[in-house]
């Protein structure tokens, strides 16, 4: 079978009616999401043809993944610069500062401490001081694609924020050895 | 045969545009099973004709091939343990090694690795009187029980059925339970999340907005999803489990406690379910009452005479209801919510009736549970509201439903390790790819092993299929670039393509085999049913593809006339028309292979024109939409 035509043109900001910015507003992303999803869902075309089902299918899988890229600070920015021809090099530009790299061993000590000691409540505590870093990083990426088309610096915060979404995963993993 | 065919075809298929088409939702409980409708807008559970509502989960196979489902197996599984199959959800997509203890399971188990021919150990098989049985033959007859009690309440066959599946359900459990609905004669218009389904039941009847916590406990699974509920939309924002903990688990204790209490050991296959049957007795007596009573004459003539007070019976399964709230923590997190964010716990599950789950639930979401909806019916009421929609019966004012996958999937790479692909909680349908290249230079196969599972071995992961992409081009080892792509579909079910994306060698695979069964088995099932050995084979297929075929090119029709002339050129147009043309002469005749030919020539031929429609139907949508806004 010949697969569906989708209108490739279409980027995923335009498929939401979304100017081209890495801050966008979350309340009229999700509203569009779902007005989207509430057209293409298979849900919708269950009872008719086949051929009407995998459109559906396709068009819902697309739009899911047009909304965790927008919906998430880390891929938003990604697909941003991937727009603009930037390669964010996470896995071959590994040449990170290196008074970062000293607190990301520090960050990975505090968990694994935390982690033997089964202290949920210093976990805890972690997770809200990278939540706070995370944010920093945020605005700063805000400013730099926004403001001032900074790409080479915005996408150093891209990695940079690769490594504590890293450690954020660590986090989670730690609760879950504490609870298991 | 003319007659009959009429009788099939007629009643509740007819694509005539208002007409309600029959659709069921159907809860395949552990213990219990139901079947709902929605008559006149209201979702009713669908009474057996002694106007029982529950059909106990029970299959009896007798010597001479006879089916016994419901409560005439049941009144059977003390005389007859071996032959007569409870809680047959536990074994579903399961190995013999995945069930663990078996040794107070009254059932002569087939391990399929035994009797495969050189595949992947398969699921377990039971022995009965009337031959090996799969698990997904035995659900079979439960779906069997309550589709003929559903025509027969309703007056015609039914368009098609939602089948509920505990939202914790890998993809071997879920392509096992879909098998026997096929199995059953059912068309399966999706398989529904149980907790998602007494979210709809619950927030429709109650206008219910915010984020709600779906406490799932049955007989034999506990799901936890967190729910929110706004404007017509059911998200779920996370799902946990344990697809195997459920109110059984709380009788085996309490036997375990009756035997070691009365100083009992080696029990007869009957005295080990007769127990059992007490032991559930009593858990649901202790739900009203401080103590009970237990007593039972074994088979050696010995008589038990116990008695169980409630606070011994807290004591006993504490840790099974602190094994609960693990799964409920892991999902609160994984929502990136707290515990104050959860404005109701909506209680599903006949093991929610027990004070001291209530208790300890109350206690952690600092809140009384919901319990106003009976929790053995909410699902199935729930299940047939979504069969409704998806029949094609309601509106624009339905509502939409966002599910997720529950396990994370992913691919094994060097030295035993799991690479995610597709993340736990992902919304549904969803794809992800990833690309892979090849170890050793001038490398022309590789092989694919997919798993389920949060753990980092693969030897802790769910094998779900493995399979071989072969014919890559010899390139020198790092060189080709195989790119593995997962769909997962709206009743999240796997679908797993490889390609090499140099040369285009490209392999694909529905993950079924490992667990589940394969097509061939699935259709020799189909050949060996009871219920296809009295009807006509044949007339039967010629019906289904007669039906599908012409709701297909009424469906082309309705479409072109839309939008023919504004989507498509004259010579595609015409196009469509020769194939519409040509469906329709086919269905003139009886040629059941010619039906299905140009049955599939029309749905190829209208998928270019499917995706215009839908093209721009997401224009339309988000164009009056930016309207909408200026406007506000």
């Amino acid at each position: 079978m010949q697969p569906a035509v989708f209108d490739f043109q279409q980027n995923f900001f335009q498929l939401f009616g979304l100017n081209a910015r890495y801050q966008v507003d979350s309340a009229q992303l999700e509203q569009h999401y779902r007005t989207l999803q509430a057209q293409v869902h298979p849900d919708k075309f269950a009872h008719l043809s086949e051929a009407e089902r995998r459109v559906s299918m396709q068009w819902s899988t697309r739009v899911n993944e047009a909304y965790q890229t927008l919906n998430n600070p880390v891929r938003r920015a990604r697909y941003l610069l991937s727009l603009h021809g930037v390669d964010t090099q996470e896995e071959t530009n590994t040449a990170m500062p290196a008074d970062f790299l000293m607190q990301q061993m520090e960050w990975r000590e505090a968990i694994e401490e935390a982690q033997q000691a089964r202290d949920e409540a210093a976990l805890t505590e972690l997770e809200a001081r990278l939540q706070r870093e995370m944010s920093e990083l945020q605005q700063q990426l805000a400013v730099r694609l926004d403001d001032e088309q900074n790409y080479a610096g915005a996408a150093e915060a891209v990695r940079k924020l690769k490594f504590l979404e890293k450690l954020a995963e660590e986090i989670l993993s730690a609760f879950d050895t504490i609870e298991y | 045969m003319t007659v009959a065919l009429l009788q099939i075809s007629e009643p509740g298929l007819s694509t005539a545009p208002h007409e309600h088409r029959l659709a069921v939702g159907i809860d395949l409980g552990t213990t219990n099973s139901l079947v709902a409708t929605v008559r006149n807008g209201i979702s009713v559970v669908l009474n057996d004709e002694h106007g029982r509502a529950l059909l106990p989960s029970v299959v009896r196979y007798l010597p001479d091939g006879t089916v016994h489902v419901g409560g005439e197996a049941q009144r059977e599984q003390s005389t007859d343990p071996a032959n007569t199959i409870v809680s047959v959800k536990r074994f579903m997509g399961r190995g013999l090694a995945d069930i663990g203890d078996i040794s107070g399971l009254p059932y002569r188990f087939v391990d399929a690795a035994a009797t495969g021919a050189g595949q992947t150990p398969g699921m377990v098989q039971l022995r009965t009187a009337a031959g090996i049985k799969s698990p997904v033959e035995v659900s079979a007859e439960i779906l069997k029980a309550l589709r003929s009690r559903a025509e027969q309440a309703l007056g015609g066959e039914l368009v098609g059925a939602v089948i509920t599946v505990p939202a914790y359900f890998d993809d071997a459990q879920r392509q096992a339970t879909k098998d026997a609905a096929k199995l059953a004669g059912l068309n399966v218009l999706r398989l529904l999340n149980e907790p998602t389904a007494a979210a709809i039941a619950y927030g429709l009847d109650n206008a219910a907005e915010g984020v709600y916590a779906v406490y799932d406990l049955g007989g034999g699974t506990f799901d936890i999803s967190i729910l929110r509920l706004s404007r017509g939309v059911f998200e779920v924002l996370a799902t946990n489990g344990d697809s195997a903990l459920g109110g059984d688990d709380f009788d085996h204790r309490l036997y375990c406690w009756l035997l070691e209490k009365n100083g009992l050991s080696a029990l007869s296959a009957r005295d080990t379910r007769l127990l059992l049957t007490r032991s559930r007795a009593a858990k649901e007596e202790l739900t009203e009452h401080a103590q009970t009573r237990i007593t039972s004459v074994l088979g050696n003539g010995e008589v038990m005479d116990t008695t169980l007070t409630q606070q011994e019976y807290h004591d006993m399964t504490q840790n099974l209801v602190a094994r609960t709230l693990q799964p409920v923590r892991r999902a609160l997190r994984d929502a990136g919510l707290k515990v104050e964010d959860i404005k109701g716990v909506v209680m599903v599950g006949g093991a929610t009736r027990m004070p001291q789950v209530q208790r300890a639930v109350a206690e952690f979401f600092r809140q009384v549970p919901l319990t106003n909806l009976d929790p053995d019916k909410v699902v199935a009421l729930g299940a047939a509201m979504q069969a409704n929609v998806l029949a094609g019966n309601r509106g624009e004012d339905d509502w939409l439903l966002l599910d997720v996958i529950p396990l994370s999937l992913g691919l094994e790479t060097m030295g035993g390790l799991t690479e995610k692909i597709v993340p736990r909680n992902s919304t549904i349908p969803t794809a992800r790819a990833q690309e892979f290249t090849t170890f050793k230079d001038g490398q022309t196969a590789m092989s694919i092993h997919v798993v389920q599972g949060e753990r980092e071995l693969v030897s802790d992961c769910r094998s779900l299929a493995r399979f071989e992409l072969r014919g890559i081009p010899p390139m020198v080892a790092g060189a080709a670039r195989i790119r593995v792509t997962f769909q997962v579909d709206a009743d999240g079910l796997l679908n797993v393509s490889a390609r090499e994306t140099g040369s285009g060698v490209e392999a694909h695979v529905t993950v079924k085999p490992s667990y589940g069964l394969s097509d061939a088995e699935v259709a020799r099932m189909l050949q060996d049913s009871y219920a296809y050995a009295r009807d006509d084979m044949s007339a039967r297929s010629l019906a289904e593809a007669r039906v599908e075929g012409q709701r297909l090119l009424e469906g082309a029709h309705a479409a072109l006339q839309e939008d023919g002339a504004a989507l498509l050129q004259p010579e595609e147009l015409q196009a469509i028309e020769l194939l519409a043309e040509k469906l329709q002469q086919t269905l003139a005749g009886d040629d059941i292979a010619a039906i299905k030919r140009a049955t599939d020539m029309l749905n190829q031929g209208t998928v270019e024109f499917a995706s215009r429609r839908m093209d721009r139907s997401v224009r339309k949508a988000l164009t009056g939409h930016r309207l909408d806004e200026l406007e506000a």
